[in-house]
């Protein structure tokens, strides 16, 4: 699945966007923040206040017990700050 | 014994949605909107500009990032919304991403009624919601540095209030 990270959270992963596989095992948004977070110190910092990222799942927004299964894209973002 | 057929003429409402870099003539909008139309009674304009301080700290810039698709989308999302549950004649948003200086516009709502009442209310609906859900993030450049602004408690509790129970 390709994943994006917007504002702070892009800067802190180092990239904008990418294509993962995450194992079966990771079922939830909640699960694929915390697999991300084992992969290296620059996502352990970026997902470092789970609770504070913001994710979308094909454009829509979704709460952190959402399931990914069939996602095509998933988006982390801060809190939004347009308007 | 038949249904009656109502009659009455059913006003269209427009929904213009764009985000772009260029600036925007609030009156050229204003006009697209309305055109030649007679049936709208109220058009209610909301612009936000880039301020130059917060707390009293001088803002130098502003730069607007978006999430190029999901952006569009939950303004429409939005939009429909304000169209459900208003009686609207027309919906024009337009949101700017790029570099901005104080006193630059950012962010342009236009909502026409019949009555101004709707429209008042669809506007302030509709800027609430584009804080607290549209998919925009403000960096600040002022004379310490750069930084992301954070979101306000303020702003979620603004759109809370448009909830229905």
């Amino acid at each position: 699945m390709k994943v994006k990270y917007f504002a702070w959270v892009r800067e802190r992963v180092g990239k904008a966007e990418e294509t993962i596989e995450p194992p079966a095992t990771v079922r939830t948004v909640e699960e694929l923040i915390a697999w991300l977070s084992g992969q290296s110190e620059a996502y352990a910092y970026a997902f470092e206040k789970p609770k504070v990222i913001r994710t979308a799942i094909d454009h829509a927004h979704v709460k952190s017990d959402a399931a990914i299964a069939g996602a095509r894209e998933i988006a982390f973002f801060p809190p939004m700050t347009g308007g | 014994m038949t249904a009656p057929v109502s009659t009455a003429p059913v006003s269209p409402c427009p929904v213009t949605i764009r985000i772009q870099q260029d600036d925007f003539d609030i009156a050229r909008e204003i006009a697209i909107l309305t055109g030649s139309r007679t049936d709208i009674g109220a058009v209610v304009s909301f612009s936000g500009i880039c301020r130059g301080d917060e707390d009293s700290a001088k803002i130098a810039a502003l730069t607007l990032e978006h999430y190029p698709g999901m952006a569009e989308e939950e303004i429409k999302r939005h939009a429909d919304e304000a169209t459900s549950r208003w009686p609207l004649n027309g919906v024009t948003i337009i949101h700017r991403v790029g570099r901005f200086m104080p006193g630059q516009n950012i962010v342009l709502v236009l909502t026409a009624s019949q009555h101004r009442q709707a429209a008042f209310q669809a506007a302030e609906f509709l800027m609430d919601y584009l804080k607290t859900s549209a998919p925009f993030w403000k960096k600040e450049e002022n004379a310490t540095g750069t930084g992301w602004v954070e979101a306000h408690a303020r702003d979620d509790e603004a759109a809370a209030r448009w909830t229905r129970s």
